[in-house]
């Protein structure tokens, strides 16, 4: 038993050298001289220093901007340093409420708009930060800002295509709008 | 449900079965003593490490032996990532200088890894240090996988050898599933994450300003720590500006590679596979489903292989796909129609062009509907437990899925290693109840089934099981369990339900509305984890051992082929209906109410 308890320590030591210190090593070795900016977070840079990430939502509520999907983060929304859902259930009556309470934000801030509004821009995110809503949710929201920041909504329609990305290799996943890179764009940023 | 939510499972499907071939070849190669290109390459550094620990490698072990020389390993596993995470806030890379954590979220946490199961009590980016990540939790994600590996890998040669009562090596199989199945493949694959934007540094977290200033909202809490609430009873609350936002950083591409591959399941960050930084683009996902079916797919032609019967393997992954593939469709279908509680409301649930539609709560727009319940099903049909999507707001029936495919004891793909020799395990209960129709003694891959074989099967297939009812009645019995519900409801136990069926059937996924950071529930979880692993595992060696002290006996005329169309109906018809008899009361006060009042 004790040489058993020996081979074992050992073995743990070994692998944890192996798997714990040299396997990470490695990736980021690699990682950093192949993806240096997709492994350093994806980081959107103006003069040379970080004003967010592609990867990473922000908060809008900004008539003038495009506002991206609700986040549940606590104490703020879309705060990656604690990202999580709403973990509400289909049928609990705070999530039907919370709906309710978006869907009037939004409606308060566009009067005129009757039209349904895409699921995506009322419904919590997984992560809390997702960067993107859909096709539909931009332009849900076009007249709004285009009105408030008095242009026209061909010209803020070409900015949402510029920040429109197709399923990936056009059969993996969903097509998508990036609000960040499309709300820094509209500021001319 | 839309014909691209069709074509992304039969894309899927696809590219794996393309994959199972290669794949279980390649490790066949790996496990094996004779000369090969694997070993010529690697040999070395195995023989050192063999030399190193003082293991004779070419010692065959009884099944006792075996199996205790895996309970210690695992054990001292355990006892390093819980002494890791008591310790963490004077060690280096930590450089938001985490605190240690308490006893039992460093319990519960220490036996979800080191049981493959990676149940999360805690918010990675809010509580473990990058060393706690590295050292502890990556290091047990490859070793219980590969534990996994080396428990199927004693099994399988339960059937084929013959009058011995060795089962192995643990040491070696151990070291062969790490070094040539689980580093290579993860190395790959992290570096594939990493492309597509998964970070992987040891930078300090970083801030940027906000575009917008936001709001942030926090209850006001007197000296001992209690809520203050107003004159009408209702909390006081603080509204502070928020004009930064801070990104969290880490080696997070290792780690997540070999989460998925090893069917371990937790998450670099909190939110798992839905983050941007853990999951950033449909192809990332792509990947990440794709790794944690890759191994127990390819173990399937692993096994045939080394039984030398290939269609044997072929038959359990047809067993396997015949039970996965009709679940995957009815979650998304379930999804893809949406919530009917927002029927009244102006909301759009309809797929078009422009959108994916359907019940996008608790779900990422990149991944929408059809991309996040196929990883809903593969997580859970696999014990992988990562997620995409929060599982607490899936629709009822979109909920029962992944919750039923765990309940069926993780033997649909299930875990590395682990899905295979439980599936094994429901295989000799199929043939035991052909032969009571027959009225023959059983027969399986040439060796005879009796009493000792049965009682070790019947005790794998009923401990997680037992687990997960008895447990589940603790929970909502004792106000402990039930104080940490979140959802109103058949909601509610349906997060009890969930989380206990997921301890006691090592995925890890949850409801992650259930607040399970407490004494209760961080123990109650912790023993669920621990008994579901261990017992399977050594119950599945006893039977090893019991077979291979055995004689081949030749097929005759009346042996029950195990390959056939027949077999294989026979063989899912078991894990269905032991599934379905243990788990319908349970489900019918949870998923199955809520369905019920949901749609009204």
């Amino acid at each position: 038993m004790g040489k058993l308890i020996r081979s074992a320590v050992v073995m743990l030591l070994l692998m944890t050298v192996i798997t714990g210190v040299a396997y990470p090593l490695v990736v980021t070795g690699v990682a950093q001289v192949l993806f240096p900016s997709q492994a350093n977070g994806s980081l959107i840079a103006k003069d040379g220093k970080p004003i967010g990430s592609t990867l990473i939502g922000q908060s809008f509520d900004d008539p003038k901007y495009f506002w991206g999907r609700p986040s549940a983060t606590a104490p703020q929304p879309n705060n990656a340093a604690s990202s999580s859902g709403s973990n509400l259930g289909p049928t609990n009556p705070a999530l039907t409420d919370a709906v309710k309470q978006r869907i009037d934000a939004l409606h308060a801030a566009d009067p005129g708009n009757t039209s349904p509004v895409p699921v995506d821009l009322v419904t919590a995110s997984g992560s809390g930060l997702d960067p993107e809503i859909s096709p539909a949710a931009a332009a849900y929201q076009v007249g709004r800002v285009a009105k408030a920041r008095g242009l026209s909504e061909s010209q803020v329609q070409a900015m949402v295509s510029m920040a429109t990305t197709g399923r990936q290799f056009g059969m993996l996943g969903e097509p998508r709008v990036n609000v960040l890179k499309l709300n820094l764009a509209l500021d001319g940023r | 449900m839309t014909t691209f939510d069709i074509f992304q499972v039969v894309l899927f499907l696809g590219v794996l079965l393309v994959l199972v071939k290669p794949v279980g070849a390649y490790m066949a190669m790996a496990f094996s003593d004779t000369p090969n290109g694997v070993n010529r390459v690697g040999g070395k550094l195995e023989r050192g490490l063999y030399r190193l620990a003082g293991v004779r490698s070419d010692e065959q072990m009884g099944w006792r032996r075996y199996a205790i020389a895996m309970l210690v390993f695992n054990m001292l596993g355990l006892f390093a990532v819980y002494a890791l995470q008591r310790v963490q806030q004077w060690l280096p890379l930590n450089p938001q200088h985490f605190d240690a954590l308490s006893p039992d979220l460093a319990m519960n946490t220490a036996i979800s890894f080191a049981s493959n199961t990676n149940w999360q009590a805690y918010g990675g980016e809010s509580a473990m240090s990058y060393l706690t990540q590295m050292l502890g939790l990556a290091v047990q994600n490859f070793l219980s996988a590969a534990t996994g590996i080396a428990v199927l890998l004693a099994v399988v040669r339960g059937f084929t050898r013959r009058s011995t009562d060795s089962v192995g090596n643990f040491w070696v199989d151990m070291t062969r599933s790490t070094l040539y199945v689980l580093l290579p493949f993860s190395l790959v694959i992290a570096l594939l994450l990493s492309s597509q934007g998964v970070v992987q540094n040891f930078k300090a977290y970083v801030d940027v300003p906000l575009v917008q200033h936001t709001t942030a909202v926090e209850t006001v809490k007197d000296a001992a720590g209690n809520t203050v609430k107003d004159a009408s009873g209702k909390d006081v609350t603080k509204q502070t500006t928020v004009t930064t936002q801070t990104l969290p950083m880490g080696p997070a591409a290792s780690q997540i590679a070999i989460k998925q591959l090893g069917t371990n399941g937790g998450g670099f960050f909190n939110a798992n596979s839905a983050h941007p930084y853990e999951n950033p683009t449909p192809f990332s996902n792509f990947i990440e489903m794709l790794a944690i079916f890759l191994i127990p797919g390819g173990l399937c032609y692993t096994f045939g292989s080394m039984v030398g019967d290939r269609r044997q393997g072929w038959a359990i992954l047809a067993t396997m796909l015949l039970i996965f593939i009709p679940l995957a469709l009815g979650a998304i279908a379930a999804e893809q129609a949406g919530n009917p509680a927002l029927h009244g409301l102006a909301v759009d649930q309809q797929a078009s062009a422009l959108q994916a539609g359907g019940n996008m709560e608790g779900k990422e727009t990149r991944f929408g509907i059809a991309a996040s319940g196929l990883f809903a099903t593969v997580t859970t049909a696999a014990s992988c437990g990562a997620v995409n999507a929060m599982h607490d707001s899936l629709t009822p029936l979109g909920g029962l899925v992944p919750m039923w495919l765990m309940q069926l004891g993780e033997v649909i793909f299930g875990g590395v290693g682990s899905g295979l020799y439980g599936m094994l395990a429901f295989a000799v209960v199929a043939v035991f109840i052909a032969g009571l129709m027959v009225g023959r003694t059983p027969e399986y891959l040439g060796k005879k089934i009796e009493a000792h074989e049965m009682k070790m099967a019947s005790l794998a297939v009923l401990v997680p099981c037992a687990l997960v009812v008895i447990c589940t009645a603790i929970a909502v019995m004792t106000p402990a369990g039930v104080a940490g519900v979140a959802n109103p409801g058949a909601h509610g136990f349906s997060e009890v339900l969930y989380a206990v069926s997921s301890a006691a059937n090592n995925n890890g996924s949850a409801f992650g509305g259930l607040s399970a950071n407490t004494p209760f529930w961080n123990v109650l979880l912790g023993v669920c984890m621990y008994l579901s692993r261990f017992l399977l595992a050594i119950a599945m060696l006893a039977m090893a051992g019991s077979l291979a002290a055995k004689r081949h006996v030749p097929p005759s005329a009346g042996t029950l082929p195990t390959h056939t169309p027949l077999f294989i109906t026979l063989l899912a018809c078991v894990v269905v209906v032991v599934g379905a008899l243990t788990f319908l009361p349970a489900l019918a006060l949870g998923p199955i109410a809520e369905f019920l009042m949901s749609v009204r």
